[in-house]
């Protein structure tokens, strides 16, 4: 087929791919959205497959239908709770797949270059593109290629991290080599070191060097990276593996990856900055880790932590007509989403106005919350964001807070020298009475002691949040 | 060690300090329990409640101070009873040390510890233990119950077949723990219930209670209740003078007043004078709260009750919480339980008189030979409730300017934003070559482009916004399906691997977002 078809499906798989990114302004128009996006890829693969430069079909075929059966089957057996493991071990494929894309046009690279002038003129595909480079064009390729393994070694062993924290499979602390980001930065000159040497011979040896380099960049770097950062980093290495995918783009001369790249990259860009917001830390405070040191002695909390057990909560809950329910990564955690959406059903049908308040940075990926909920089937129209609600906690009977913490901690407005101070958070403590369902007394993930559980109108409703979602239920009448 | 409670000596005294129940809770931290014969018999325990409960029951008083290491009582000791004190032992009991030095001059030279209850500083952990709050609630209550009972009509209004029943009209005065129960217990009988305090910000807590607050036409910076521990302070003359005003102006109004006023450590301010108490309808009852400190009001007489020429009924009695003993017992012994579990942290039964302990600390008037009374101001001031800074509001005109000159920030950023991106392009144009351009602009449009859709997504939606860009970043794919055919067996391989991969990533990314999206349902 000519390049002139493949160019057209391009054009048309890159706005299929605009509008179902646009698509996702609203949930009824995702579900189309996606569909959108379905048919944009399957026309791309399918005008690259009989398009110039490739070849072996059914190889091609055969692997992109293996693939499939088992993204099919992880994706239909993925429990919701699980989606940020899910989603940081997808980018770890994408961005091993960038570093072997990158590797291979390095290698026909180098056998073009070894390539007499008729043999040049034999050669089809990305080899004949290769071929008629100049010279300058040859050096831009080294560069934009070197970009691409690079940033997408870093995307593979960090999303593997991540993935690791996610999932529980490593700690989830924050944990530094000794040397920290000296360590980085040492790998990151060795990186561009290797640069300069690959840009002047062609060899594939610094080539190999920096990706030993960007590997351990990746993992370090996330290692450094605490469980509540979490939604950050995902949507980081998100926006990763879209400019590993757009700077491979550059090397091939393929518009479409580039544009699909940078779409991914913007999106994940602009992910982490409204993580960043919600937490009121800077990009660069995140990426290197930890928690900042505090500017003096925290505020000291005084009072004691109340518990209560579930008949009074119960009783509350049939006195109040106005609730809120607060979710967070510890409701994901005890599977409690059903028994929060049953106990919010129960309280609908009396009339009660139940609603949820929804923090940027609960859980542990961007919008978490919002996905178990919704499997749950709590209608999405009574879920609210944190600047919806905040203003209505003052004329609020009840409010439960699930398995959250430092979003919920009024340090962040009352003691400057809070680690969380001038962090936006969900004023809780206004409403007439707080139930906060924990497991026990310890701090939340950033080790704050939350002056919330002292005060004179918050309860601790101690057990874990399923049980305890269980136990109000028969007790609601 | 042994805890004992003795028969409450003072005349009149029901309560006692411990009973069957918390006997239970009190040998759980490892306790045995004594009770002298009858200590409990006027607050409906037993001598056979107590046996039953595990408590010994001890023949005489002097046997049982003698036998114990813990002693503990309602009223301030007598003299008898502090001769009875022995080296070593603790006495938990209200005490009142402010007016008896030879209390615990006594106390010192026995070297016995003595607790006050009453000293128990008003911080949020010692609430669990704070008599003073929990003898005023019940005296709060038991007011209303007296009034109403020498009150000859309802409290609450009612139409009857009979003609028509006016509610009652209460006025407490002072909303303190007393204060507040006892327009709790006045609202729920019906009553129309006013309430004055010298603190503005317990309105609040008054209008939370279904009554109504009494506000003054006055305009001064009441001194913040925090700084004195919750306690209400001495007020301005000016202050007091509108104060009365506004009584005299209710008196002939109300038919009931309640009066808590006390100040900590001096006599009870008069607030209901001679003359309001002329102008009260006949029929009228004052219960005087602060009679033990002289009271309220002038004409009250401790512990009695009098009615004057005017036909107002006067009720002085101090011993409110002992004519509920039952309750009062209940809830005291509960008081002196907490502080016992406080003393044995380790839970075996051994006090540990922890002096570093501000609870303990300020509640401990005498300890190992030495007079500890009065202790330092405890480490961390009650309730501060900081005044509120009224916002600031804007003018329409402000409102103005500050938009325009938010407006202009914004252009002049964007512009300059703009500048910048043009200057970095055109430079980047200079030096690459053409091929390189094309794709760049591309990729800066992309770029653009996702900016600008990217702010549109709704934020419940980024969980599957996260699961889509990672099915179409899988786009890499295209790469390895234009290497794959070209190229040694290295490339092959290598590009076989990235198709796989990019496989998996784009049928689960598109399988997982439209299972979410699916779930995201109306109400």
């Amino acid at each position: 087929m000519e390049y002139g078809f493949t160019t057209a499906a391009y054009v048309v798989a890159a706005v299929l791919f605009i509008l179902s990114l646009g698509g996702l302004s609203g949930q009824e128009s995702a579900k189309r959205a996606v569909w959108y996006g379905i048919v944009g890829m399957a026309l791309a693969v399918f005008a690259t497959l009989i398009g110039p430069g490739s070849g072996l079909w059914l190889l091609s075929l055969v692997l992109i239908a293996g693939g499939g059966i088992i993204g099919w089957m992880v994706a239909t057996k993925v429990e919701m709770t699980e989606m940020p493991q899910l989603v940081a071990a997808m980018h770890s494929l994408v961005g091993l797949a960038a570093v072997f894309v990158g590797f291979n046009a390095h290698f026909e690279a180098s056998n073009v270059a070894g390539l007499d002038a008729a043999a040049r003129d034999g050669l089809d595909g990305f080899a004949a593109l290769l071929a008629h480079k100049t010279l300058v064009e040859l050096n831009i390729l080294k560069v934009e290629l070197f970009l691409g393994i690079f940033i997408g070694a870093v995307t593979f062993t960090g999303s593997i991290v991540a993935f690791g924290k996610l999932a529980g499979k490593l700690n989830s602390k924050a944990t530094k080599l000794p040397g920290g980001h000296m360590l980085n930065a040492a790998a990151a000159a060795i990186s561009v070191l290797s640069l300069i040497w690959y840009f002047n011979t062609g060899g594939f040896l610094p080539l190999a060097i920096m990706t030993l380099m960007a590997l351990f960049i990746g993992y370090h770097l996330i290692m450094g990276i605490g469980g509540a950062d979490m939604p950050v980093v995902v949507s980081m290495l998100n926006s990763y593996s879209g400019w590993a995918a757009a700077a491979i783009g550059f090397s091939l001369g393929n518009d479409l990856l580039i544009v699909v790249g940078a779409l991914v990259g913007s999106s994940g860009a602009i992910l982490s900055y409204i993580m960043c917001k919600a937490m009121n830390r800077s990009f660069v405070s995140v990426i290197l880790g930890g928690f900042g040191g505090t500017t003096g002695p925290a505020m000291e909390v005084e009072g004691e932590q109340i518990a209560i057990d579930a008949d009074g909560v119960a009783t509350a809950l049939n006195e109040a007509d106005s609730v809120i329910i607060v979710p967070g990564y510890g409701m994901a955690v005890a599977q409690a989403q059903a028994a929060v959406s049953e106990l919010t059903n129960k309280l609908r049908s009396k009339g009660k106005n139940v609603r949820f308040a929804i923090h940027p940075v609960a859980g542990r990926l961007p919008g978490h919350m919002n996905v178990l909920l919704a499997e749950a089937k709590v209608p999405y129209d009574i879920v609210m964001e944190m600047d919806e609600i905040n203003e209505d906690f003052p004329d609020t009977d009840v409010v439960i807070v699930i398995g959250s913490n430092d979003i919920v901690n009024p340090a962040a407005q009352e003691d400057p020298n809070s680690p969380i101070a001038g962090m936006p958070v969900l004023e809780v403590w206004k409403a007439k009475q707080v139930f906060v369902s924990k497991r026990g007394q310890g701090t939340g993930y950033s080790g704050i002691e939350n002056p919330l559980f002292y005060k004179e109108n918050t309860r601790m409703f101690y057990g874990d949040a399923k049980d305890s979602m269980n136990a109000l239920l028969p007790k609601l009448d | 060690m042994k805890f004992g409670v003795p028969k409450e000596v003072f005349e009149g005294e029901a309560r006692v300090a411990l009973t069957p129940e918390s006997a239970k809770q009190l040998q759980k931290l490892g306790y045995d329990c004594a009770v002298e014969t009858g200590a409990g018999v006027l607050a409906g325990f037993s001598d056979k409640d107590y046996a039953e409960a595990g408590v010994e029951v001890i023949k005489t008083a002097a046997a049982l101070w003698k036998d114990c290491d813990i002693v503990a009582k309602v009223r301030q000791p007598s003299e008898t009873e502090m001769k009875r004190l022995k080296s070593g032992q603790t006495l938990i009991s209200f005490f009142n040390p402010g007016a008896n030095e030879a209390g615990m001059e006594m106390a010192k030279s026995k070297g016995a510890n003595v607790i006050a209850m009453e000293m128990v500083p008003r911080i949020s952990r010692a609430q669990k233990m704070d008599a003073l709050s929990s003898m005023a609630n019940i005296a709060g209550y038991r007011a209303v119950i007296e009034a109403s009972n020498n009150f000859g009509r309802f409290f609450t209004g009612q139409i009857t077949a009979a003609g028509k029943v006016p509610p009652a009209k209460v006025l407490v005065v002072g909303a303190g723990v007393a204060g507040l129960a006892a327009i709790g217990t006045s609202t729920s009988l019906g009553a129309i219930t006013y309430a004055f305090d010298v603190r503005p910000e317990v309105a609040e807590q008054v209008e939370s209670m279904g009554a109504q607050f009494v506000y003054l036409d006055f305009e001064e910076e009441q001194q913040d209740g925090a700084a004195t521990g919750g306690y209400a302070s001495v007020s301005s003359p000016e202050f007091r003078e509108a104060q009365l005003a506004k009584f005299r102006e209710l008196a002939p109004e109300v038919d009931i007043v309640i009066t808590t006023a006390l100040i900590p450590n001096r006599e009870a301010p008069e607030l209901w004078t001679e003359d309001m108490v002329a102008a009260m309808k006949p029929g009228s009852v004052i219960v005087d709260l602060a009679a033990e400190k002289g009271g309220n009001c002038k004409l009250t007489k401790m512990d009695e009750k009098i009615v004057t020429e005017n036909g107002v009924t006067i009720i002085g009695y101090t011993d409110f919480p002992s004519r509920m003993a039952a309750q009062a017992s209940t809830l005291y012994s509960t008081n002196i339980r907490h502080m016992m579990t406080d003393l044995t942290p380790e839970k075996d039964g051994q006090i540990v008189h922890n002096m570093e302990d501000d609870v303990i600390r300020g509640a401990t008037v005498t300890y190992a030979g030495e007079i500890t009374f009065p202790p330092p101001p405890p480490k961390i001031k009650a309730i501060a409730a900081k005044p509120k800074e009224a916002a600031k509001v804007l003018t329409a005109e402000e409102k103005r300017a500050a938009e325009t000159a938010a407006f202009k920030a914004q252009t002049k950023q964007q512009v300059t934003l703009m500048a910048i991106g043009a200057v970095l392009l055109l430079g980047v144009g200079l030096v690459a070559p053409a091929s390189f351009m094309q794709h760049f602009i591309v990729f800066v449009l992309s770029v653009f482009i996702g900016f600008q859709v990217i702010w549109n997504v709704s934020h419940s939606l980024h969980t599957p916004l996260m699961a889509v860009t990672n099915a179409i970043s899988s786009i890499i794919i295209l790469g390895a399906l234009m290497q794959i055919g070209s190229g040694s067996w290295l490339v092959i391989v290598l590009g076989a691997l990235s198709v796989f991969m990019a496989g998996i990533n784009i049928f689960g990314g598109f399988m997982v977002t439209r299972r979410m999206l699916a779930m995201f349902q109306k109400s």
